[in-house]
């Protein structure tokens, strides 16, 4: 009856039906970018709820982030007498790591479960039926000006959470630390490099495709009324959060997979 | 044969899992006349509108619309099909996020790439029609009772002046007043034009003001067709348990023997 096998094969088949079924959804979704029409003012209204609204949770985050961070690698470099680390170590930290993964995140909590709600509801209510017999396909109108602003919109905001983590650092650095502030940035800068960035944005980009596919996907397959578009939300967020990290994993063995 | 019928279905088959709700359905709806089916809740009724939209593959059977095949159509040939239809939704289905002129004229601004200033005299020229004061255009679909919800679903139906509307439960939670408003407003509606609808539902009372013919819909099939005026001779057991609303017959013993 409970052949633990037959269980192990039977979950490994179903999740990757289901990973299958995603992308057939994301491809689906992608083709709509080349087909006109394109809903440019879905997309600008989607960049400003994705985007404009989650600048305070994603400042908050990397400012108190990087405050930790500059006070953690303190009190760690301070045993090797090596309190002049803190910028190098924070920039680092921030740009390759923490501001994509933990703004990327802090907008899949928000956008991710709003997008499954929404559209779960528009599932379950016959909207998207209704888009249908009014001549507009549901994946042009709904999904595909989600994704492009999420992936458009994703970057900016890790570009404005990086210097707010590194803000972070600076202050307790320079305010509760005792580090000298002109020598405080000028470490930071030194440390800086173009490369880091770059990988920070590919990442954001990749994590704001993750976010849109997750609520989008989720939601768009919703049945079962309020209680189907609330599992679907719950779906959504918690697969972006594993897809997030997953693939910021992928890219940062592909990106610095050096050993030295 | 003489003329080619608006819509066609034959032998339509339609599983969901174990379930098989659509058990070759055979339906003809001759151009220009006005078809009600009614049947019990979870007989497949909706599963048969949603299949002919194409919301749905059956799994085997023939669904035609003027002639068309709408299952092997491609996606460019079913995109031209569904412009000839409209469809009011049984909970209305209106986009919450858009008011309710938006609403109205949506298939008429990104269906027919109208200008939105076109589009809001027909929209509010529409909402007239359905008996929708100017002003109600702004508001939001949420600030709106059921009653006029369903009118501005109307509304949205008729815009684009399809061929074919369908109408999915028209009176469902409505009361008895409003729902005959609906009836009155869907009759007057289809004469101005012109259009062949088809309408699921179980009040007896709407069936009988908006149909020419008559369908029962049983266990995933056609059980009766006749016009309207036989309905009450039919000689159909299952049709008068039905229309009359009985809880004993030959529907219910269906229901115990499964």
């Amino acid at each position: 009856m409970y052949n633990p096998l037959a269980i192990v094969g039977s979950v490994f088949l179903a999740s990757l039906a289901e990973v299958g079924r995603v992308f057939s959804f994301a491809a689906h979704a992608v083709s709509h970018l080349v087909r006109p029409p394109i809903y440019w003012r879905i997309i600008l209204k989607q960049m400003w709820l994705i985007g404009y609204n989650s600048l305070p949770v994603v400042g908050l985050t990397a400012l108190f982030t990087g405050a930790a961070l500059a006070q953690q690698i303190y009190v760690g470099g301070s045993r090797f007498n090596a309190e002049n680390v803190v910028p190098g170590v924070v920039v680092i930290a921030i740009v390759r790591e923490l501001g994509p993964v933990l703004g990327g995140l802090m907008v899949a909590g928000r956008v991710s479960s709003a997008m499954a709600a929404e559209l779960g509801t528009m599932r379950v209510t016959e909207q998207i039926d209704a888009l249908v017999t009014l001549s507009t396909d549901p994946f042009k109108y709904l999904i595909t000006p989600r994704l492009m602003a999420a992936v458009i919109t994703l970057p900016m905001l890790v570009l404005i959470a990086n210097i707010i983590g590194i803000m972070g650092g600076y202050v307790i650095g320079t305010e509760r630390l005792g580090l000298n502030a002109g020598n405080y940035l000028q470490v930071t800068y030194d440390y800086l490099e173009k490369a880091d960035v770059y990988s920070s944005l590919v990442k954001a980009a990749v994590f704001g495709f993750i976010i849109a596919l997750m609520g989008s996907y989720h939601g768009y397959i919703s049945r079962g009324g309020a209680q189907g578009v609330g599992k679907a939300t719950t779906n959504a967020v918690v697969s972006a959060f594993i897809v997030i990290l997953l693939a910021n994993l992928i890219i940062t063995v592909i990106v610095f997979g050096g050993k030295g | 044969m003489t003329a080619t019928p608006k819509i066609a279905l034959s032998g339509v088959h339609k599983s969901f899992g174990p379930k098989h709700i659509l058990q070759g359905l055979d339906l003809t709806i001759a151009k220009g006349s006005s078809l009600v089916v009614i049947g019990g809740s979870g007989t497949g009724k909706s599963v048969m509108l949603k299949c002919i939209l194409g919301l749905l593959r059956p799994d085997s059977g023939s669904i035609k619309v003027d002639g068309q095949e709408v299952t092997t159509a491609s996606r460019s040939e079913r995109k031209k099909i569904l412009e000839k239809f409209g469809m009011l939704f049984q909970g209305a289905a209106l986009f919450d996020s858009l008011p309710v002129w938006e609403n109205v004229a949506f298939g008429l601004i990104q269906g027919k790439g109208l200008n939105k200033k076109d589009a809001k005299e027909i929209a509010v020229e529409k909402l007239r029609r359905v008996g929708l004061r100017p002003d109600v255009a702004n508001l939001s679909p949420a600030e709106l009772s059921g009653g006029m919800q369903k009118r501005v679903g109307l509304a949205r139906a008729i815009a684009a002046e399809p061929e074919i509307i369908f109408f999915d439960e028209p009176t469902t939670g409505l009361d008895p007043i409003m729902a005959d408003v609906i009836n009155d407003l869907i009759v007057e509606c289809v004469k101005d034009l012109g259009a062949t609808t088809l309408s699921i539902t179980h009040d007896m009372a709407s069936a009988r003001k908006i149909a020419d013919r008559v369908a029962m819909l049983y266990e995933g099939k056609i059980i009766w067709e006749g016009s309207k005026e036989t309905i009450d001779t039919s000689g159909n057991e299952y049709v008068d348990q039905f229309i009359h609303g009985r809880a004993h017959g030959p529907i219910e013993m269906q229901i115990l023997k499964s």
